[in-house]
């Protein structure tokens, strides 16, 4: 009997356990991941609507599959009459940019400072790990809105605030990496043959923790979204005309007894890319590097 | 043990001090205070008179250590909204965001607790499955969509609990499910990891073979000593807590610091949100700190190796 048989008898337990398990490839979360993205980049184009496209006649319109839905609005419209699902793209692009803005700032400032403090030890280290005490004990969403209150909000805000809470995650764990890596033989081999610092760390050093690095990020991508949504919501983050999923969240609140779409929606969205990032992490992870396998 | 209570201590302050430094350096790149408290048409001289006389021509060194001397003596001045000392505000908010972040905490002991066990006791079961799946939902679900969901649920569509405010006990209930909801996951998997690893070791083994129920051995003997990591976690969680409590208090109108802040930001009333961040930041490290100093009274080993 072939592998393939086996594989179309599994349970549907089997089959969820193996998608929880991240025995194999995570297909349904690659999938998502990826629509994720292509919303992201090509929102424009599949966009059934402008993504503020007010329409007061439509106000409300509950999702296509219920009585009084509408072909046109999928998903429903909002209290001003704006598609949803139109507008769960857009909120997707803005997401997608500051994750990626703020994971690629917050890595490469935690991994310079993290290399900086493993490799160098001494008081560089004594100053970079009392900075990340320090920036540990400052709970973020109040370090957020103390930023907010001083200067304005909006995106690039949001990055710069991601950045201060993020770097820390990179920067203790590249530490621990170059800590162990510095004692190796070829470490000491390139510094005895006169290899330059600079050289070290690039050649010898980055690629060495490059796969922990990747792991990281993806598995922080879905963890910066839900930090996002949550400073939308609470409207210190992505400010209107703007659109965000925490900013939708933030909006439906107010008709929660009237139209029950207009909160699950994107929610929904936010969980279903976080956790499609977190089972892709995890399966990078145990690919990448199996010794960093949660027990 | 001095020792160590010394350079925990000693930590503690340093990170205090950040905190109110990095509060410092907010204040200051918010621009020029005087602008804001002087009329438009105030002359040069006025400009000069009260930068005197709030000290803004001093040294940026001498001007933190002025602002940290008042920190220390609680004085973060006046609310521009309410007339109030900011600092009263905020400490009369604290018992509401206390009890939320108690509560939060106690649901999720409560839920991760049997979870973990019986998710380690019967490897790849139904409840090993369950338990998972809360593991991946947990971390990947806001609380502020699980506060939505429970108020479209709970209060709108079964009409059982009250949506919004502060009151008797069934007030905290939702809020406080959605509060304890993200530890859960977390909680659980370490309780797992521990039992598994505590019910493979030679003193279970013992006192299988002596012949003591399999429930004493469970619930006294093994649990006891895989509670250890997950007391540590939940000082770590608790502290969390009171930052998430910020989100949740918003989604429930929960009269707590959060919600208080918020509306301080909102209203650009920076004295109070000075005194919410440093009082925050202050909490958070007690609380990290007296979870540190109490390993020692759970677990010997750690006393004595220090």
């Amino acid at each position: 009997m072939g592998a393939e048989s086996i594989l179309k008898q599994r349970s549907i337990f089997a089959s969820l356990r193996t998608w929880l398990g991240f025995a194999r490839f995570p297909y349904i979360a690659m999938t998502v991941l990826g629509l994720v993205l292509v919303a992201a980049f090509f929102g424009s184009w599949i966009s059934p609507h402008s993504a503020n496209e007010i329409d007061l006649a439509m106000r409300l319109t509950p999702p296509a599959w219920l009585d009084g839905g509408s072909s046109a609005h999928i998903l429903g419209t909002d209290n001003l009459g704006r598609d949803i699902l139109s507008r769960l793209i857009a909120g997707a692009r803005v997401s997608v940019t500051i994750a990626a803005y703020a994971i690629i700032l917050s890595g490469a400032l935690g991994t310079f400072l993290g290399m900086a403090a493993g490799y160098f030890g001494g008081w560089i280290d004594a100053i970079i790990s009392r900075l990340i005490d320090i920036q540990m004990s400052v709970p973020s969403i109040p370090l957020a809105m103390l930023f907010v209150a001083v200067l304005s909000p909006g995106e690039a805000m949001v990055v710069f605030i991601i950045v201060l809470s993020y770097w820390t995650w990179y920067a203790r764990i590249v530490r621990g990496e170059v800590l162990s890596l510095r004692e190796r033989d070829y470490i000491a081999l390139a510094k005895v043959a006169g290899v330059s610092t600079p050289v070290i760390f690039i050649r010898h050093l980055w690629p060495n923790v490059l796969n922990t690095l990747l792991v990281l990020a993806t598995l922080q991508f879905g963890s910066v979204i839900v930090f996002e949504a949550g400073l939308s919501f609470l409207g210190l983050g992505i400010q209107p005309p703007d659109v965000s999923w925490g900013g939708m969240l933030s909006d439906g609140r107010n008709y929660i007894e009237v139209a029950w779409w207009l909160i699950t929606m994107p929610g929904f969205a936010i969980m279903m890319a976080c956790l499609a990032s977190n089972i892709v992490g995890d399966w990078l992870r145990d690919t990448l590097d199996p010794r960093l396998k949660q027990s | 043990m001095a020792r160590y209570l010394f350079s925990r201590l000693w930590q503690g302050l340093i990170a205090i001090l950040g905190a109110v430094l990095i509060v410092f350096i907010a204040q200051r790149l918010a621009g020029d205070p005087l602008a804001l408290l002087l009329p438009m048409d105030a002359s040069e001289a006025d400009f000069e008179a009260l930068r005197v006389e709030l000290g803004l021509d001093q040294p940026l060194l001498v001007q933190f250590f002025r602002f940290l001397q008042s920190v220390l003596v609680g004085d973060f001045g006046y609310s521009y909204q309410w007339q109030t000392p900011a600092l009263d505000l905020i400490l009369d908010r604290l018992p509401a965001t206390l009890e939320l972040a108690v509560a939060g905490l106690l649901f999720a002991i409560v839920l991760a607790i049997p979870l973990g066990v019986f998710s380690a006791l019967y490897q790849d079961s139904w409840v090993d499955r369950v338990a998972k799946v809360f593991a991946m939902l947990g971390q990947a679900i806001p609380s502020f969509w699980i506060g939505l969901l429970l108020i479209l649920f709970f209060a709108v569509t079964l009409n059982w609990l009250p949506a919004y405010g502060r009151g008797n006990l069934s007030h905290l209930v939702l809020p406080a499910i959605a509060l304890g909801w993200y530890p859960v996951a977390a909680m659980t998997r370490t309780l797992r990891s521990a039992m598994l690893d505590i019910l493979q070791s030679d003193y279970i083994r013992m006192a299988r073979s002596v012949g003591l129920s399999e429930r004493a051995i469970i619930w006294k003997y093994a649990l006891r000593n895989a509670a250890v990591p997950l007391a540590t976690m939940i000082g770590v969680y608790f502290a969390n807590m009171l930052g998430g409590a910020f989100v949740v208090e918003v989604v429930f109108a929960w009269p707590g610091v959060g919600r208080t802040v918020v509306e301080a930001v909102f209203n650009r009333d920076f004295p109070v949100v000075q005194a919410g961040v440093i009082l925050s930041a202050v909490v958070f490290v007690l609380v990290n700190l007296l979870v540190d100093l109490s390993y020692g009274l759970i677990d010997p080993r750690i006393r004595h190796g220090r």
